[in-house]
This record gives structure tokens, sequence and C-alpha cells, in this order.
């Protein structure tokens, strides 16, 4: 036999093949024929308007959805097979709200029911949840109620509680959401950390911004299918593509895009990048 | 004069301080803010900074907590034994946490019902208030059907049908997508062309919020650390232009490179995305003349 681990680490981290998915037997279709191969180690942005399918997509990677037609593999495993208890060792899952996924009185007890359930020697469950808690920034509310911090500290639990299940995919759906722009920094950067020690990371978000600044790897759904899918700086600059998603290019894309005719560059996708080209321009 | 001046200015906060029971720290540490009839005022900062809690005693829903200081709203002084201020109305975060009723419909005359409103008003209303927010027609549909801007507007509407001089708004957009967000901005701007209405308005899309705020307040600690009009505000290197700074609109950060570059000065300074364009297209050209009579 093959060296099992060896042919594992061969295999994409997340694989969908020509999925169809609907709600209901008489319920519309919401995903068309997807395909979406995404390799261990990258960092991919699902991006898109409410509704066009990110997160039912996204549900099909830890076996919460299962395909209607077609197949999902994560890691090499049909998500048809395992349960989704143990699918939650391999992909880890971030909801949109907080509050539909911490049911713990305490912090600490709320990120450690992961662990826990992983069936950990206590020593080693105890280490994750300090380690997550401190990679969060919530150390100093270990024994706080959960439901008695802000909205962002909540966010921020909701990460730490799949953070402390280690597991080598990470899919954040809107992570964002109600933080204040340190707060989304932070929770990008610690995405950006788990990234660079190999795991895969997918993140479903609307703040292009911070897509532009980070995730190299940008794939795009509308009405149920991926209608781009490739480098983040082609496809933040494609305004009619991005149109067609309901979402806009950045503001310093759509800027340098309005002043093409002085020689700025319609690629721009940073703060950075628009200051030095018009440095350039301004300054010869 | 102190007429004039109650009339000029709808909301006067004077030395706010509030603490919540178990809290060590105070939410709001001394907050003095006025507000001029039909101003729209942005509020902006990092989470915890006391926001909410303003916007709770604005509305006279005041939180269980210490308070001291003085809050008056349209020349009424708002304490803990107010009556309902009919003459403010307070939108949050999330719409789930305010729609009621089954049918659109329905959610809407739940507020007037209460206050007794007359019934034939109120349904005169209806149609009125669904055309304002953009939802004309779904005077049937089920509120859960809604998707998130919609149900956004409706919980605007639900606001406006009580007809409030004044508009609270707590981070209308955060749970948006791009396009929610811009719905429900593009409501409130048609609505203050309309009519005579304050705004007040917590958010954290500094893009949107410079293109439509007279001013902007920023708060942290309890406190309103930084305000002024957009194209002053955002050239402030404090509260924006450090690592962990404050959000302010892509633009105004470009520009507030080239300032530093000292490739513009800062009467050319703005923080709205037509303004910019305006002025880099004006600049450019002009330096592209120069190049080429120099060349």
């Amino acid at each position: 036999m093959a060296e099992p681990v060896q042919l594992q680490r061969m295999e994409p981290a997340i694989d969908v093949s020509e999925v169809r998915f609907r709600y209901s037997a008489s319920g519309p279709e919401v995903l068309h024929d997807v395909s979406l191969r995404v390799e261990q180690g990258e960092y991919v942005a699902l991006i898109g308007q409410n509704g066009g399918g990110k997160t039912t997509l996204a549900k099909h990677f830890n076996g919460l959805l299962k395909p209607v037609a077609g197949v999902v593999r994560t890691m090499g495993v049909d998500t048809r097979g395992p349960s989704v208890a143990e699918l939650a060792r391999t992909v880890g899952y971030v909801y949109q709200n907080p509050d539909h996924q911490i049911f713990a009185q305490k912090v600490r007890t709320e990120v450690a029911f992961g662990p826990h359930n992983l069936k950990l020697p206590p020593e080693e469950a105890a280490r994750r949840v300090d380690e997550a808690l401190e990679l969060v920034g919530l150390r100093e509310y270990a024994d706080e109620f959960a439901f008695s911090l802000g909205r962002g500290l909540r966010q921020k639990l909701a990460v730490a509680s799949v953070l402390a299940m280690s597991p080598p995919v990470l899919v954040v759906d809107e992570p964002t959401t109600g933080l204040d722009l340190q707060g989304s920094r932070n929770i990008l950067d610690l995405l950006g950390r788990w990234n660079a020690d190999g795991r895969t990371i997918i993140v479903i978000t609307h703040d292009l911004a911070l897509v532009a600044e980070r995730v190299p790897r940008t794939v795009v759904i509308s009405g149920g299918r991926i209608i781009a899918d490739g480098a983040t700086s082609t496809v933040l600059s494609e305004a009619d593509l991005l149109g067609k998603a309901f979402l806009r290019p950045p503001q310093v894309t759509r800027v340098a895009q309005r002043l093409q005719k002085f020689g700025i560059a319609s690629d721009v996708m940073t703060v950075a990048q628009l200051r030095a080209q018009l440095r350039l321009a301004l300054g010869e | 004069m102190a007429d004039s001046t109650s009339e000029e200015y709808v909301i006067e906060v004077q030395g706010l301080r509030f603490r919540y029971p178990s809290s060590e720290r105070e939410a709001l540490a001394g907050v003095d803010l006025v507000v001029r009839r039909g101003e729209f005022v942005g509020i902006t900062g990092p989470s915890g900074a006391g926001k909410s809690t303003l916007c709770l005693c604005l509305k006279g829903l005041i939180p269980a907590g210490e308070l001291s200081g003085r809050i008056q709203v349209g020349g009424k002084a708002v304490t803990r034994q107010s009556a309902f201020l009919e003459r403010s109305a307070l939108v949050f975060q999330d719409p789930e946490t305010q729609i009621i009723g089954l049918t659109v419909a329905e959610d809407l005359a739940f507020g007037p019902e209460n206050l007794k409103r007359d019934p034939d008003l109120i349904r005169a209303a209806i149609p009125r208030m669904l055309h304002e927010v953009r939802l004309d027609g779904y005077d049937e549909a089920e509120t859960y059907q809604l998707s998130g801007g919609q149900k956004q507007r409706l919980a605007i509407a639900d606001a406006l049908i009580l007809e409030p001089d004044i508009l609270l708004l707590d981070e209308p957009t955060s749970e948006l997508d791009p396009v929610g967000k811009d719905e429900v901005f593009e409501v409130i701007a048609q609505l203050r062309r309309k009519r005579d209405v304050t705004v007040v308005m917590v958010e954290h899309a500094a893009e949107q919020l410079a293109e439509m705020a007279d001013r902007i307040l920023v708060m942290d600690d309890g406190q309103i650390v930084d305000q002024g009009p957009p194209h002053v505000l955002y050239r402030s290197a404090a509260t924006f232009h450090r690592p962990d700074g404050e959000r302010a609109p892509q633009i105004a950060e470009v520009l507030f490179g080239l300032l530093q570059d000292g490739l513009i000065d800062e009467s050319e300074f703005c923080a709205r995305e037509e303004d910019a364009i305006n002025m880099l297209t004006d600049k450019l050209s002009r330096h592209h003349v120069r190049l080429a009579s120099h060349g």
C-alpha cells in the first residue's frame, strides 16, 4: 500500500466537481454546476452579493450540505461518507453570526468544547484553549460570561473556538461584520499567520479593500455560479464583472480607472499602489 | 436668545457620563455634543467606544447604570422618567431584532397602533412609507422573505412612520452586502432631500459616511476624541493615518500620503470620491501641460 499520509498531502484541500444543489426537492436550484479546486496551503476569498451562493457553497466544504449532483472532496475524502462531526476535524467553519455558534456560559468552556470532543488528553486540550484565546486576544476574558462580551469580542470567541480544533482547512464566513478596522485587520492577520503555517484558508467577505491587501486568490460567485476565479489583482480590477455580482472594485481602483488617461494603471488595488502611481505622475 | 438656541439645536448633550452596573470603566466619560436641526452627523470609532450607549441615551432608552450630565432632545430634558420620545426614532444594527409583523404592512402599523394613532391615517401612510424606502408594492410580502437590505429598509420605514424629527441609526448597514449598504445610504440621502430630518448615524463604512455626513465624530473610550467635516477630519494624522488608527476612506489615505509628499496642499485635500477625481484630474492636466510646454 502507498503511504496514506503522502497520498493525502497531494490531494487538493477542497475539490468541488460539477456540483448542483437545491434546498428542497421542489425548490429552485441554488448552485448550478459549480467546480472549484483549492490546493492545500492556499488562501482564497469567496466574494459576491448576499444570496449569490457563497455560504451555500462553503457549507459543502465541511459536509454540512451535500450536493444533489456532483462530488465534493475535502482532503481527498468524499463528504457524503463521513459525518459532519468527523469532517469538523478537517474543516473548521466560523459562522457569520457568532451567536449562532456560541452556546456555553463561560468563554473558556466555549473554546474547550471542540478539543474535548476530539478526545484530546486534558493537558493538550488546555494548552490548545490557552493558545487559541491568546491568538485572538481574549486571554484576559477566559472566565467571563460569553454573552456578556461585545459583538466584536464574540466574533473573536467564535474564531478561537474553531482555532482550538486546529483544523488543516479553515472556512471563515464574514469575519469582519460589525468589527472596527482594527478588529477586522487583527482577524485577517490571524488568518494570514495560520496560512503561513501551511493551513488552507477560505474567507467569505464583502470587504474588498481588505481582500486586495491580503488575499492572493479571489473567486466571485453570482447567481449560483462561479463567474470569475483568479489572482485577486486581476479579478478586482474588472469593474464590469464585479458589477454582475453587485460588487464594486475598491475605491482606489475606481479612482485609478478614472485617471487612466494620465497613465495611471487600471489594476491598482491598494492605497500604497495608487499613492505610488500618483507620486510618479505628479513628480515627473 | 435661549429660544433661538433650542430652535437651532435639536440635540444638546453636556458632560454626559455613564457606567454599566458591573463595569469598572465608564462607557461614556464626559460627552459634550450639539447637533443642529437638519444636520447629518456620523459617529465612528472602535468597538466598545460608547457609540451605542450614546444612541440609547439620545433615544431616552437609558440602560441600567450610573448616569450624570444633561441630555436635551428637541428642547426637552431626557431622563429615566421621560415619557416615550416620539420625536426621535432609533434603528438598530440587526433588523431581525426590530421586525415584528408577519407581513410588511403589519410590521409598519405596529408602532403607530401602539401610539393609538388614527387607523385611517396609518393605512394611508403605509404606501407612502414603502415608497420612501423603495419597497413599493411590498405591503403584503412576508417579512421573513425579505433580503437583508430590504429588512433594514423596512426597519427604517418602521421608524419613519412615527414621523420623527431625529433619526438615530446604530450601524444600520454593517450586516449588509455592498449593494444593501448603498440602498440604505441612498434612502437616507433621498429622505434628507425631501424633509428636514436630523440624522445621527453610527457607522464604520468610512467611504459612504464621507460622502453623506456634514460632520463626523470619532469616539474612543467613552469620549469624543476628534470631529469635523469629512475634508478636515480625515486629514487628522492622530486619528486615522497610523497603523492602529481608524478607517478613513481609501482616497483620503492616498491624498494624506500626497500631502506628506508635498504634492498637494491642505486646501486640495478632500475625502469624497468625485471631489478627489476632479481635483486630481485638474492637477494632472495642468502638470501635463507644464511638462509639455517645458519639453
